[in-house]
């Protein structure tokens, strides 16, 4: 909290009365615990920030709608969908990249690595997320455009809904709400895309053969878009969003964030008062008081009371301020990125500071480059089969008629790649035992088969005839890639009894 | 908790307050959305919709079962039998092809052994163990000794049938009691004991008379577990030269068994399982370790 501001824009301060006891009833009706919502007029505005805002949303929209529709040729075995996630056959692809269930961790990874740049992004320049990437923001942006192309800008819209339902009115609404949910429909139906192959999906969707959980997850995020997006708007960001909260404990004095440079504005006034003053020799600032950077705001605050909770950050009100100021001709930012510290800096008449490295930068970058540089190493080298081996409990061990003593495995082998492969299987470390697998003829030289994309389970007996095996012994049953001559191996114990 | 007249304002944060004091900390009035209000009385209006359409209310001797009669119970068979039908591309397989093309088919092979695997936990492990381990009296399946075969025929017609079970087609087959009905002397069947733990080449005493024990296990056990006492499977007479035990090799449990006899039972399950069932049974119990061709 910056105390300079505070210590010279004093608020309104009525002093508690003193305190008495006072059991009377627990309601005296002037308490409002629910307040109203106060509607926001957001004011369309044109400038650096806007045209930031429109490119991310056409970039990030457009990805959303059109990835389902990417083609990415894997082969006959795999689906032909660039990014698509696969629930029946619990397989997720990403262009060249395939992950398994079990290889989770890279999305374990991928959440680290997002929260990093979420930290990252709010120690350099605050709420970049909420204000430009953000989901929520991105469709509000959109809604509301609509809203202005049909119903009008600000004033227009604030003279409506203050006027009586009159037919232009209704027939705008009408049309306003029907475009809203006609947005919100193609985002629940983009959703669905990226379950399924996207082209058959959609005439399946269109002739009414889809699957019902498609309808359903398209009313869901139908529903979902057109009541966020359409009426909570701010609010959503205001009451539900935990990130404001957060980032609110994990900001400095060095973030950059959007600021009135009230050192600069203040005190505030008519540019003729201003003249005035400046005359009298007395301190004049820059803003105008025009309330262009209320209009503007999404979320209804003024930036001038400073940082709030509010405020995502969207840039817009530096765009308003910046073209009445261009008007008038004073310098522009009077309203800008900037940073507690630069403002007591100024106070202080010294040189601007920006830091952009410091501990927590650091610690957060030097997370995601060692946490996306070990997810990186795990996708180069992990290997396209594997085995895994799993040992009977009960029993542990088998005497056989002969007295030999024979031990159970479930040796699990998994072939990622897209056609089906054959391994040898090997037995290391028990020499002179006889090696089984369930369903192939004994005696025969232990082939596995493994069909494209797939685990196989083999259930395999190895039986030692000397004899005298000791309690336990370390065992590795290894894989040979009949083609590529590829090894995987797995470890285990061969048990038999004690003191045999 | 004291109570002030009037909503003051905080001097601090310029919030104004509910009015409420306790120990002279004041509240600071944030109120919340009045849609936050509503969305409260909507979820309000939302449970009476899980009155009506779901049982809800006990009454006195039922409870107000709902208008889409909805149970719990009637949920869950119909999930088995969507599952059922799921798996009916399968299994209808399993049921058509003989147990032989089962082994010799490795699709079929590993959804009889991943089918039979869960009907084995089902059914047969509280006797057999979890993994066909066996206990004492309750052979282990993983092993290649047989009382009854192990070829697939022998095994599927033991769970079809049962072993001294109430069904027609049960395999017979007891082990007399000699001792408690008298069809030996005491002092002969400590020697028959212990000849038959020479028969497997187990320790015992040096002045044992396996001559007479060997004269005796002619006239009294070869009948059914053949001249070298190497057992019958007609007569699920087990192999008393090999390792293994059903029910142990010290004297004292062959004594037992000679005196009080044998005839442990094992249910006939085409009464409990339909045939599916059984021949995914039979598959994984072959492929346990024992199964013979």
């Amino acid at each position: 909290m910056d105390t300079a501001y505070a210590e010279r824009k004093p608020k309104e301060v009525v002093t508690p009365k003193k305190e008495g006891f006072d059991p009377g009833p627990h309601d005296d009706g002037n308490v409002p615990l629910y307040a109203a919502r106060k509607k926001v007029y957001p004011q369309s505005v044109t400038g650096t920030f806007r045209r930031i805002k429109w490119t991310v949303l056409i970039v990030t929209l457009g990805i959303y709608y059109l990835l389902p529709f990417v083609r990415w040729n894997r082969g006959p075995n795999a689906p032909d969908q660039a990014v698509l996630i696969d629930f029946p056959g619990r397989r997720f692809y990403f262009f060249f990249i395939e992950i398994w269930p079990q290889e989770v961790y890279f999305f374990t990874g991928l959440l680290i690595v997002a929260a990093m740049a979420l930290f990252l992004m709010n120690a350099v320049a605050g709420r970049l997320w909420c204000g430009y990437l953000c989901p929520q923001t991105v469709w509000t942006d959109l809604f509301l455009a609509i809203e202005r192309l049909v119903e009008g800008d600000r004033r227009a819209r604030m003279i409506a809904d203050a006027g009586p339902w009159t037919f232009e009115r209704v027939a705008r609404a009408a049309v306003k709400h029907f475009l809203w949910l006609m947005v919100a429909w193609w985002t629940g139906g983009a959703w669905v895309l990226y379950f399924a192959d996207a082209p058959t999906l959609v005439w399946d969707l269109a002739t009414g053969y889809a699957p019902f959980i498609a309808y359903l997850w398209i009313g869901i995020l139908t529903c979902t878009t057109y009541l966020l997006a359409g009426h909570m708007r701010e609010q959503v960001c205001t009451y539900m969003c935990p990130w404001p909260r957060i980032q609110a404990a994990l900001t400095d004095e060095h973030a950059l964030n959007v600021t009135y440079r009230y050192d600069r504005g203040e005190p505030r006034g008519s540019i003729k008062k201003s003249e005035q003053l400046r005359q009298q020799g007395l301190p004049a600032g820059d803003c105008v008081d025009c309330m262009q950077c209320v209009n503007v705001c999404p979320t209804g605050i003024d930036i001038r009371n400073g940082a709030q909770l509010e405020c995502i950050q969207c840039g817009l009100c530096i765009d308003a301020c910046d073209s009445v100021m261009t008007r008038i001709g004073r310098p522009t930012r009077l309203i800008g990125y900037d940073s507690d510290i630069n403002i007591e800096q100024r106070l202080l008449g010294e040189e601007r500071r920006f830091q952009l490295i410091r501990p927590r930068t650091v610690l957060y970058a030097s997370i995601i480059a060692v946490v996306g540089s070990l997810m990186l190493y795990v996708l180069l080298t992990r290997h396209d089969f594997s085995v895994a081996v799993i040992h009977d409990r009960n029993p542990v061990f088998v005497r056989l008629t002969d007295g030999a003593i024979r031990n159970g495995y479930t040796l699990r082998v998994l072939n990622k790649r897209l056609e089906p492969r054959r391994f040898a299987l090997s037995l290391d470390g028990l020499a002179g035992s006889v090696v089984e697998v369930a369903g192939l003829p004994l005696g025969s030289s232990n082939i596995l088969e493994v069909g494209p994309d797939q685990t196989r389970e083999f259930r395999v007996l190895v039986s030692e005839y000397t004899f005298s095996p000791a309690p336990s012994t370390a065992i590795t049953f290894h894989l040979t890639d009949i083609e590529s001559e590829e090894r995987a191996s797995a470890s285990d114990n061969f048990r038999a009894p004690q003191g045999d | 908790m004291a109570r002030q007249q009037g909503n003051d304002i905080d001097a601090l944060t310029g919030t104004e307050t509910t009015g409420h004091v306790w120990d002279g900390i004041r509240e600071l009035n944030t109120p919340l959305p009045r849609w936050w209000l509503w969305l409260f009385y909507v979820t309000i209006v939302w449970s009476i919709g899980y009155w009506i359409v779901y049982p809800a209310w006990p009454l006195v001797s039922s409870y107000t079962t709902g208008y889409f009669n909805w149970h719990s119970r009637q949920a869950i068979v119909e999930d088995l039998a969507a599952l059922k039908a799921k798996r009916a591309t399968m299994t209808d397989r399993i049921a058509q092809t003989p147990l032989e093309g089962i082994l010799a088919d490795s699709a079929l092979l590993d959804f009889a052994r991943a089918y039979g695997r869960a009907a084995f936990a089902d059914n047969c492990a509280p006797c057999h163990g979890a993994g066909g381990g066996g206990v004492k009296g309750y052979p282990n399946l993983n092993d290649d000794d047989w009382l009854w075969g192990g070829k697939l025929e022998d095994i599927v017609q033991t769970i079809r049938h049962g072993i001294r079970a109430a069904d027609n087609d049960t395999r017979q087959g007891s082990m007399p009691a000699f001792g408690r009905d008298k069809m030996m002397e005491r002092g002969d069947i400590l020697v028959v004991a212990d000849y038959v733990r020479s028969l497997a080449r187990l320790q015992v005493p040096a002045n044992t008379d396996l001559a007479k024990g060997q004269k005796l296990f002619a006239e009294n056990c070869v009948s059914c577990h053949g001249d070298n006492g190497k057992g019958n499977r007609e007569l699920g007479a087990p192999d008393l030269t090999d390792q293994i035990w059903l029910y142990g090799s010290s004297k004292d449990t062959i004594i037992e068994g000679l005196m009080n006899g044998r005839g442990a039972v094992m249910p006939a399950w085409n009464q409990r399982l339909d045939d599916t069932t059984i021949k995914a049974l039979t598959v994984y119990v072959h492929t346990l370790g024992g199964g013979e061709k």
